[in-house]
């Protein structure tokens, strides 16, 4: 019973465009939340850029493939942020819907998960939201898997590099006050800055967790107050993201550095806490100054009616291109060798020239901050546009 | 140690709104509610919704929730529920095809949620902060206490001092004794059923102020509330209460005392505890 329901919920859930002329066209499988934890992320980041590209490709006229113009036609399911799922729906990508390419899922727990399935069918997965140190291992296992977004460690580095400089500025003092998420996310990145801040001479003074969908956060917020430490960071996911910021306000926590992670670059932050999260610093970032991203948050905005985040929007659409080109220029609809043309070349996106080292793009933002009602990229890797890290004072308007 | 009396009370508050609603469909319906969060969530949704839309303010919204949800939870139990309770042979039979039914229902609702806003409902409602007994805390909890507060009161006094009131808990106590002393038992189920939803809806309204929410995040409530239902004993609103004060303060006194990551094992470990001392619940009957 609980299965079929489930089934056939997925079912309903599928929207497979038919078409008469299926032949001349380029099956694209996405198979990422609509429901589940994951899903508030996936609505924001990753299903607007699939649809968006999808239109913009097939109102060009689609894709010409060795002087043979094919439209785009996607098929989406929801994996209800279930990695089983989404085992079962990309079995069945392969085998009944029998897709051309697949865009890579949402979230660092599903690209491994699902590697190995995509693999067997020799999809190439350009994963975008998944940040792990273990892609080496991960990529020599699995040739057909791409990372594009960053590891642990850079992310870890670049907030280590803000609070450097803030402290050589006089901002905060040694003793910083650091949060995290109880899950897979949150620990590997709290151990990696536990080493990384430690050996920079920081001493977390105030180093706790909290279980995922934790309802009243005041008490964690309450003890890094009391921590007295200057600089505030939390490894965090929505909605924590959300419901610390609040607490901060609440508390009026007063720190010069306050970092958190996942969320903190939606649009939606800003809505809901407009000015008083000034200067509050967070994963990702972007330049919107750069007019081919200015161009493709106004094309994201004019299709799908929403603000693209200020991170892996981007980055998302990117790994879009990244495949676009690639069949283009491959002018086959062979997997294979479209994996094998990702591998040797490099893609114009709205990111830059983009091109893979060991399967691992090295392009991404790392920190960003809001800065007057925008969130701009402080700190990267190999990108350029980045601002000047200002200090934060205060949660007034 | 204020700060954790007042913490723990105001999120014991929210606790208990999750909670009430569960406890009169379960208690006095016999329908365990899985859609119970999803509810709660419908309810947040329209507070969000037409914050964000309208600007109309939640505590506005809790109005317009309450006929809604009245009425919507009324011709639930009419059209899919009572069926169920027409041709179940026992008790357990009923239990197992309400959970059944409800678990569907709450897929149905997740569906339409997420076709309305898959994102996140977040935006933000007196969040200024305040300061009880020297300990700062935020002024939309503290509303949504004094409001569950006033249902509380409200929903006990029915309960005891009215004559509906009376038969719904005759009904709770045995449905086959209240048929017979002339208590129209199908009728009280249905508004015993959409009471409870109604209460939870509107405590979903009053949450969405302070708790980001999302339209999957219905089955965290549903099995907190489960707990607290359990714990304080099925059909018993005071006892739903004093649980969850127990547990907020029990959640908040281990975040601040010991480690905010060992919440869940806490509110788990005091949970079976009462279970192993008291099984029907603390203000629970023991069963006949």
């Amino acid at each position: 019973m609980y299965r079929r329901s489930l089934f056939g919920l997925a079912a309903a859930l599928a929207v497979a465009g038919t078409s008469l002329f299926a032949q001349d066209m380029i099956k694209i499988g996405a198979i990422a939340p609509k429901t589940g934890p994951l899903a508030g992320g996936a609505v924001v980041t990753q299903w607007p850029n699939v649809r968006l590209w999808v239109e913009e490709v097939n109102a060009r006229g689609g894709l010409d493939v060795g002087g043979e113009m094919k439209m785009l036609e996607l098929i989406e399911y929801d994996d209800k942020t279930n990695p089983g799922e989404h085992i079962k729906l990309a079995q069945r990508l392969a085998t009944q819907d029998k897709v051309d390419f697949v865009v890579a899922p949402y979230g660092t727990g599903f690209n491994i998960a699902t590697a190995p399935i995509y693999g067997k069918y020799g999809y190439p997965m350009i994963a975008v939201s998944a940040i792990t140190d273990k892609m080496e291992e991960l990529t020599t296992r699995y040739p057909n898997l791409f990372f594009t977004l960053g590891t642990t460690t850079a992310f870890v580095d670049g907030l280590k590099e803000i609070m450097i400089e803030q402290r050589d500025a006089g901002e905060i003092g040694n003793e910083i006050a650091m949060v995290n998420v109880a899950d897979a996310f949150g620990i590997e990145l709290a151990d990696r800055a536990r080493e990384l801040f430690g050996e920079a001479g920081f001493d977390i003074v105030y180093d706790k967790s909290y279980p995922l969908g934790t309802p009243d956060l005041s008490p964690v917020m309450k003890g890094a107050k009391d921590s007295g430490a200057k600089a505030f960071v939390a490894w965090s996911y929505p909605p924590d993201s959300f419901g610390l910021a609040e607490q901060a306000i609440i508390e009026d926590l007063d720190v010069n550095l306050y970092y958190s992670a996942v969320a903190t670059s939606f649009p939606a932050f800003k809505g809901a806490y407009g000015n008083k999260i000034n200067n509050v610093l967070g994963a990702g970032g972007t330049d919107v100054d750069n007019p081919a991203i200015a161009a493709y948050r106004k094309a994201h905005m004019d299709i799908t009616g929403e603000v693209a985040d200020y991170w892996a929007s981007a980055n998302t659409y990117a790994s879009l291109q990244i495949l676009e080109q690639a069949i283009v220029g491959a002018a086959t609809l062979d997997r294979e060798v479209v994996t094998q043309y990702i591998k040797d070349n490099s893609f114009e996106t709205v990111m830059g020239e983009l091109s893979f080292t060991n399967n691992f793009s090295n392009t991404f933002w790392s920190v960003g901050q809001w800065q007057d009602g925008v969130f701009r990229g402080v700190k990267g890797s190999n990108v350029i546009g980045a601002v000047p890290v200002r200090a934060k004072s205060g949660w007034s308007e | 140690m204020l700060d954790i009396l007042v913490s723990g009370l105001l999120l014991s508050g929210t606790y208990a709104l999750v909670a009430m609603g569960l406890n009169l469909q379960y208690g006095v319906a016999r329908i365990m509610n899985l859609a119970n969060g999803e509810v709660l969530v419908l309810g947040a949704l329209a507070a969000f919704w037409l914050y964000t839309t309208a600007q109309i303010s939640p505590i506005l919204t809790v109005f317009l929730v309450i006929p809604v949800a009245f009425i919507g939870n009324w011709l639930i139990y009419r059209f899919l529920l009572r069926p169920l309770v027409r041709r179940s042979k026992s008790q357990g039979a009923l239990e197992v095809d309400s959970i059944l039914a409800t678990f569907g229902m709450s897929f149905i609702f997740i569906g339409i949620m997420v076709s309305i806003e898959g994102g996140f409902f977040l935006y933000k409602y007196l969040s200024e902060p305040i300061s009880i007994l020297g300990s700062t805390t935020s002024l939309n909890r503290l509303v949504a206490f004094l409001l569950a507060a006033l249902i509380a009161a409200a929903l006990y006094i029915w309960l005891h001092y009215s004559r509906p009131g009376v038969a719904v808990r005759a009904v709770s106590v045995s449905t086959e004794a209240s048929g017979l002393v002339g208590i129209n038992v199908p009728r009280v189920s249905a508004l015993a059923f959409a009471l409870g939803g109604t209460i939870t809806a509107v405590g979903g309204a009053l949450i969405s102020t302070f708790i980001t929410l999302d339209a999957s995040i219905g089955v965290v409530f549903t099995l907190k509330a489960l707990i607290i239902v359990i714990m304080g004993g099925v059909g018993e609103i005071r006892g739903a209460i004093v649980a969850a004060i127990i547990l907020g303060l029990v959640e908040t006194g281990v975040a601040t005392l010991v480690d905010p990551g060992l919440t869940l094992a806490a509110a788990y470990f005091i949970f079976v505890i009462i279970l192993l001392f008291r099984p029907q619940g603390l203000f629970g009957r023991r069963a006949v």
